[in-house]
């Protein structure tokens, strides 16, 4: 039988999961699906817009597995609006005139941005707040504007969306003023109270506050676009750019148009089944008016979705309810608000914590006996929500003014959270789904929970806790989730680090001595540990008994190859080399038979090199100027840069000197991965500087610093971590970025992870690396000033000290006899490893005069 | 036809203990018969804490390239003792540094012909000296 056709009206966040779902359950293939899209993208993560100013792409926002849209029984059609419904004949008209004939039809249609009637709204500076493209234009007018001039931004609305704007605007350098009609900021969330002590937190972010205001209208400035704003009391503000974020309103037209009944407010009326009076048409999401009212969040958008792909295979499934729990997304602004957040259950009592001058205000709602919680407000310090969430409707264990506390006070009893307790709101998983997926399923990490109950993908507040719960389980089945280093160390490796560095060890045998379970360590703990060693206690890496704990990379100061060869890559800082330096390079390459090819790092790399071979090769590089330079181990590599502005006629700094004096300051640096270096001297970005630890990319203004990109088998972006930094500026950031990722990454960790994992994220690594937040700045200065320092050529010292030359010898009882395995054959004009076969051929026997 | 077991064993000086670092390896060539032709052989001297020199060979079975002796020493606990190792510097497969054998294959085969296991010779360190056991077989 032909499956019957779906079709769906709208390309969002609802619509996604709406198809999702049907793609996941409908095993069968009873129904074919096509999706209606007026944007020209697949659906992306709406919630999360606000990241696009730190950084990430449209690409980045996209949601689930495109895999999805590759379904045969899945058609999306992208940048085409449906203008018109034929409920008689079953079928949607689209704006470019072709016809979709459905047996069922969902409207996903969700909302518009609401712009108040005033004088002024079109002009060129107003913006509304909510698609890509919307994000896009404003952050293009306000980057343009910012050229000429400081730019001043107004917003409208100081609900979740209209701080998040301002937090945008912000981002971007303008100066934002937030405009709230009502008493108090977010105040269809948060209490009077709570609203204050938001006003105190976003004042401190540089953000404006006026609340009670209303805006007339827009004025034009006499150059064009948007001048100033003028108030409702006779205020003027000077604004070059307007973003309104003043509501939102359900796109309902296409409904009402074909006759379905709307609500007294807006939005296509439909039953607890989702469900119109048409029983061929469905609604979900901002456009559907449910139980009277149409809902502004993602949570019930979802779960009428799922509600709708039920019923549409044959299912019972009534709508529950919405969970209206709420968490602003602006950086260094904690707020959530949760249940009953007003307290309107008859005889509700509050429990209220508030510390002015910490900016945090905490109110728990509980029923009357206060025991139960209905629901909450956290300003400020908003960690508890995602424990607390869950638990509304239920019995607090404890006093519940323990929970509001702050950490450190009498702690709060931990809460063992019952089966159904919802974990995840956006994706509806309870906490008995994750325990579910952790013993029974076998998810025994956090990556593989996701994966499994799509906990935490979408806004992934309730990550932490989602963690606990697969540990406290992980427990329970025997599995220990362990952070130690390896058999020979119980602590992880940041723990390690700080033990070593406050007991102030200086060897191995020290280290395991002390914190050591038992044994001599292994290839795991033993690098690890010369590598804290490294920026701990700075010695040589041949010196003593550090030389036992390195890699052979590290040991040979070399890179070793898949014959048992090295390859050596000269250090050319920032890329830039003199053309007698590339003819030295040129001749050592020739006299020593190397193969050369220019690394991914824009190096050149030289092949082929026995371990024999390599101080002779240094010691060549070293009369040449140069250092032989480190393409190993877990350290600094290399800092790409282009051409910059002393030949680029675009670029607007000197992008080469800046990355020869970081590669400079940085080599040597040892850390818990490799860590790569990028910088580019204008927007273009051909440095590709965001595909780097650490990336820097000049602007008119200075330098802006992203971290926590890299390439590799999971390729990431760097995030923007701090804008417009002098270069003294800049540099100390990058320091306390790179010292505070080296003491407290994981082994083999690399820096987009780590920024993952590490308190707080990247708002924690802000509040910690640019306003010094643990108080540990100037340890890490220091740190770094000593490393810089202290730094020596490796290879130099190597050479000048006849015991660790030692070590280079092919064979002991006969150091000038060359490793008789290795042969090449020649290939394109130069040698590479012989093959096996080819081996057997060449490799001919070799003769010893041995002692007896 | 002589028998391995029947050869006398010779006891070859390759170098001085104090050659050797502690906890490290080092490479050497000894003599060595293949189907009753002399070659010589790559071998990996490890001389561990308690300055005891254990060999193995140098060539590593899961990446054919002659490298063992630059693995790290270490030890890992085998039913309650701990023995001591060194890991392949390619692929970090881990060996009994005292049989050879290959206590971790991290997951890869060895190369087509060759055992995961390592070849061992003995040692001796007398008056300084470190003499392996040539000519009598494998330990």
């Amino acid at each position: 039988m032909d499956p019957r056709h779906l079709v769906v009206v709208g390309g969002g966040m609802v619509a996604q999961r709406l198809v999702e779902a049907l793609r996941d359950r409908d095993t069968t293939g009873a129904w074919r699906v096509t999706v209606l899209a007026e944007e020209p993208r697949r659906p992306y993560d709406r919630v999360a817009l606000t990241s696009y100013f730190s950084g990430r792409t449209p690409e980045d926002l996209a949601l689930g597995d495109p895999a999805l849209w590759d379904d045969p029984l899945v058609t999306l059609v992208r940048g085409d609006k449906a203008v018109a419904i034929d409920r008689a004949a079953r079928a949607v008209t689209a704006q470019s005139g072709r016809t979709f004939g459905y047996d069922h039809l969902v409207l996903a249609t969700g909302s518009f941005a609401w712009v108040p009637p005033m004088e002024g709204a079109d002009l060129d500076g107003v913006f509304v707040y909510r698609t890509l493209d919307d994000v896009a234009a404003l952050r293009g007018y306000v980057t343009d504007l910012a050229a000429e001039r400081s730019v001043r931004g107004v917003v409208l609305g100081g609900g979740l969306l209209g701080l998040e704007a301002a937090g945008a605007l912000d981002a971007l350098g303008a100066r934002p003023t937030v405009l709230q009609v009502d008493t108090h900021l977010m105040s269809a969330q948060v209490d009077l109270g709570g609203g204050e002590a938001l006003r105190r937190l976003v004042n401190r972010l540089g953000i404006g506050v006026r609340t009670q205001s209303m805006t007339t209208r827009v004025v034009p400035h006499r150059r064009g676009g948007v001048g100033r704003v003028e108030l409702a009391d006779g205020t003027r503000l000077d604004a070059d750019v307007v973003v309104v974020a003043a509501g939102v309103r359900p796109r309902d037209e296409l409904g009402r148009d074909c006759g379905l009944p709307i609500g007294p407010r807006g939005g296509v009326v439909v039953d607890d089944t989702c469900l119109t009076d048409d029983p061929h048409v469905s609604a979900v999401g901002e456009v559907a008016c449910i139980r009277g009212a149409c809902i502004g969040l993602v949570a019930p958008g979802y779960t009428m979705a799922e509600v709708t792909v039920d019923r549409l295979l044959g299912g019972g499934a009534v709508y529950p309810g919405a969970d209206t729990a709420t968490k602003l997304k602006l950086a260094g602004v904690d707020v959530a608000s949760f249940g009953d957040a007003f307290a309107r259950t008859p005889g509700a009592l509050e429990v209220v914590w508030a510390d002015p001058v910490g900016g945090v205000y905490k109110k728990l709602v509980m029923s009357d006996d206060a025991r139960t919680l209905l629901g909450g407000v956290l300003v400020g310090d908003a960690s508890a929500y995602a424990s607390l969430r869950p638990m509304v409707g239920r019995e607090l264990p404890g006093d519940p003014a323990a929970f509001l506390l702050p950490e450190g006070g009498a702690g709060a009893p931990d809460l063992e959270l019952p089966d159904d307790a919802s974990v995840c709101s956006c994706n509806n998983v309870s906490a008995g789904a994750i325990r579910h997926a952790v013993a029974e399923d076998g998810c025994h990490d956090l990556g593989a929970v996701k994966a499994c109950t799509r906990a935490g993908t979408s806004c992934g507040s309730c990550l932490p806790l989602v963690k606990k719960l697969m540990a406290t389980e992980l427990g329970k089945l025997g599995v220990t989730v362990s952070s130690a280093l390896c058999e020979h160390f119980t602590l992880s490796r940041a723990q390690l680090y700080d033990a070593v560095r406050v007991a102030g060890l200086r060897t191995f045998t020290e280290v395991v001595e002390r914190f050591g379970t038992h044994g001599r360590g292994c290839d795991i703990c033993r690098p690890a540990v010369a590598s804290i060693l490294a920026t701990t206690a700075p010695a040589h890496v041949l010196d003593g008994e550090r030389a036992t704990l390195q890699d052979t990379n590290d040991h040979v100061m070399a890179n070793l190859q898949k014959d048992g060869s090295y390859s050596v890559v000269p250090r050319m800082a920032g890329g830039e080399v003199t053309p007698e330096g590339l003819i030295a390079v040129g001749e050592v390459a020739r006299d020593f038979g190397l193969y050369t090819k220019i690394t991914g790092g824009q190096r050149v790399d030289m092949f082929g090199a026995r371990i024999d071979q390599l101080p002779l090769i240094w010691r060549r590089l070293v009369d040449a100027g140069f250092e032989s330079g480190h393409a190993y181990g877990k350290s600094l590599r290399t800092v790409k840069s282009c051409v910059g502005s002393t030949w680029c006629r675009f670029g607007v700094q000197d992008s080469v000197a800046l990355a020869v004096m970081l590669e400079l300051r940085y080599r040597g640096l040892r850390s818990p991965h490799k860590i790569k270096l990028g910088v580019s001297g204008c927007a273009r970005e051909c440095a590709e500087a965001r595909g780097k630890d650490v990336g820097v990319i000049a602007t008119d203004k200075g330098w802006n610093v992203y971290v926590g990109g890299n390439g590799g088998f999971t390729p990431r972006h760097a995030r923007l971590l701090a804008e417009d930094l002098d270069t003294e500026a800049l540099v100390r950031t990058i320091d306390r970025f790179l010292l505070y990722y080296v003491r407290t990454a994981d082994r083999l960790q690399r820096t987009a992870p780590w920024i993952e994992e590490v308190e707080g994220g990247l708002d924690g690594v802000r509040a910690v690396v640019l306003e010094d937040a643990l108080g540990i700045c100037a340890d890490l200065d220091e740190q770094m000033a000593r490393h810089v320092e202290d730094y020596e050529d490796e290879w130099r010292a190597t050479l000048d000290d006849p015991e660790k030359l030692k070590r280079f010898a092919s064979f002991v009882n006969a150091p000038d006899v060359p490793d008789p395995s290795l042969a090449y054959v020649p290939e394109r004009g130069q040698v590479r490893p012989a093959s096996a076969d080819e081996r057997a051929v060449l490799v001919a026997g070799t003769t010893l005069e041995v002692r007896s | 036809m002589t028998t391995l077991d029947e050869r006398a064993t010779t006891w070859l000086t390759v170098c001085r203990l104090d050659d050797l670092a502690r906890e490290r390896g080092a490479a050497a060539l000894v003599p060595d018969e293949i189907a009753g032709a002399p070659v010589l052989t790559q071998v990996a001297l490890f001389r561990l804490l308690d300055d005891t020199v254990l060999a193995v060979q140098h060539h590593d079975p899961f990446s054919d390239a002659h490298v063992m002796a630059r693995g790290i020493v270490g030890t890992r606990r085998v039913d309650g003792q701990d023995v001591p190792t060194v890991a392949s510097p390619m692929h970090k497969q881990v060996f009994d540094l005292r049989t050879g054998a290959c206590l971790d294959p991290a997951g890869k085969q060895p190369v087509v012909g060759c055992a995961p296991d390592l070849r061992t010779w003995t040692v001796q360190v007398a008056d300084g000296d470190v003499r392996v056991a040539v000519g009598g077989g494998t330990a």
